[in-house]
């Protein structure tokens, strides 16, 4: 199961009389980097949860490639990398034991080599046996993107992903997202912390009141154009 | 890509560890499941004479009541940081990850059961190891129907504000079936002269509810958690 192409038509999302989502549509191709902006409540997770194929729309529809959430089933999950909000971590559970939880769930080949990897990515090898509870808020924020990056998902959606992270941090996670981008996956980003993502966007929308439009090119950085479009 | 006995195996393994470190669910079920027995104990034990029937009544509650208390405390694990979440985009059938939840709740019934039983045949002097195999065989169907149900529901209102309230109201009423057999059937073997008969009788009725259960929470538990 594998597409290069996410195509969204119409899609609305009510939560009883309130709409999150108005006739979004919109498409990524592989190799592309996707800002999702707006302010808080504007949607940006509903729209990542119903990609994500955890929420349904109430009416319009998601392709991925040639095929809908519901024909895709489970083999389309495991192309789908989504880190949200809150880190899909156990506490309870070590840096180490967490991934290899998720790369066995995933059924992924070696997945001692793969943890092992991950757990060099995030800079975390040392602590790969101490309980995540013991992990700074940056620490988990690391660990978080490397399990949802452990199976080496076609379409990666991430939630605020720059929330928590250094300098230093953040630049490893702008080198990781661009190498996704020359693999041939279709990123997805919420955030708002646009200097974080400027330089590596290919395409910025904005989201206001559920609905989307194209960020427009102009002068200024990505949060100058993003006020003025906000604001207009 | 996942099998469906893997999943689940990975699921029930995963929930194991984690008790394994907090202890949380087992210490608290437990001593709820304890302390509800001295409760009935107390009030239904006059001059070392037991009302008729109460002890069978008072384990089915017990654990009933201790099963409803793991039961939230098991999924508000899985709403704190939405793991729930990560587990439905894994790349499995979504029913294995409600079957690996469901026997790791069913486990946790059957280790309170394993304290509350001794205690219960102790405390009301009930020979509930006279025919150990049948008590046994009500438990466990009786677990498996509770936690079927349980299970289902929970994972539903994780993320539900009113949870609290909201699980027993809707559990209690849809497991009376359950709570009914296996009140029923461990009263006909603790009686003098155990009605054997009966008691498998009420087994049959458990498993055919289990079967009912377990077929309808599997078949909705993927539309009802894809919100």
């Amino acid at each position: 199961m594998d597409f290069t192409s996410l195509t969204l038509t119409d899609v609305s999302r009510h939560f009883g009389r309130r709409r999150a989502l108005a006739q979004v549509s919109f498409t990524a191709e592989a190799g592309q980097i996707v800002a999702l902006l707006g302010a808080n409540g504007a949607g940006k997770s509903t729209l990542l949860s119903i990609v994500a194929t955890l929420l349904d729309p109430s009416s319009g529809e998601v392709r991925y490639g040639g095929v809908t959430a519901r024909e895709g089933s489970h083999p389309l999950r495991g192309r789908i990398g989504l880190l949200g909000h809150d880190l899909y971590l156990y506490p309870e559970l070590t840096a180490s034991e967490n991934l290899r939880f998720f790369a066995d769930l995933y059924g992924l080949d070696a997945p001692a080599d793969r943890v092992g990897r991950a757990l060099a990515s995030a800079a975390l090898e040392e602590r790969a046996n101490d309980p995540v509870s013991s992990f700074s808020r940056g620490m988990r924020q690391r660990l978080a993107v490397e399990r949802a990056l452990l199976h080496e998902p076609r379409l990666v959606l991430l939630d605020e992903p720059f929330t928590g992270l250094d300098d230093l941090s953040s630049e490893s996670l702008r080198a990781r997202l661009r190498g996704l981008r020359s693999r041939g996956a279709i990123v997805i980003v919420t955030t708002h912390e646009l200097e974080a993502i400027e330089p590596i966007v290919d395409t910025a929308y904005l989201l206001s009141r559920g609905r989307l439009e194209t960020l427009k090119a102009g002068a200024g950085s990505l949060r100058d154009r993003y006020r003025r479009q906000a604001q207009a | 890509m996942t099998s469906f006995i893997t999943a689940a195996a990975l699921v029930v393994r995963k929930d194991l560890l984690v008790e394994t470190r907090s202890r949380e669910v087992v210490y608290t079920s437990l001593l709820f499941a304890v302390s509800c027995m001295l409760v009935f104990a107390f009030g239904l034990v006059k001059e070392g004479r037991v009302v008729a029937d109460a002890a069978a009544a008072i384990l089915w509650i017990t654990i009933a009541f201790a099963g409803t208390l793991a039961l939230g405390r098991i999924f508000d694990r899985e709403r704190q940081n939405e793991t729930m979440r990560a587990l439905l985009l894994a790349p499995a059938p979504r029913a294995a990850i409600y079957i690996g939840k469901f026997a790791g709740v069913a486990l946790l019934l059957v280790l309170v059961e394993g304290v509350v039983v001794p205690l219960v045949a102790l405390m009301f002097d009930a020979p509930l190891f006279r025919h150990s195999l049948l008590v046994a065989g009500l438990l466990i169907a009786g677990s498996l129907g509770y936690a079927a149900v349980g299970t289902l529901f929970a994972a539903m209102l994780a993320r539900s504000r009113s949870r609290g309230t909201l699980l027993p109201v809707l559990l209690y009423p849809m497991t009376v079936p359950v709570i009914i057999g296996g009140v029923r059937g461990t009263a006909a073997l603790l009686q003098p002269e155990a009605d054997v008969a009966m008691a498998r009788a009420w087994l049959v009725l458990l498993l055919c509810f289990d079967a009912v259960f377990i077929t309808l929470a599997l078949w909705l538990f993927e539309p009802v958690m894809t919100e």
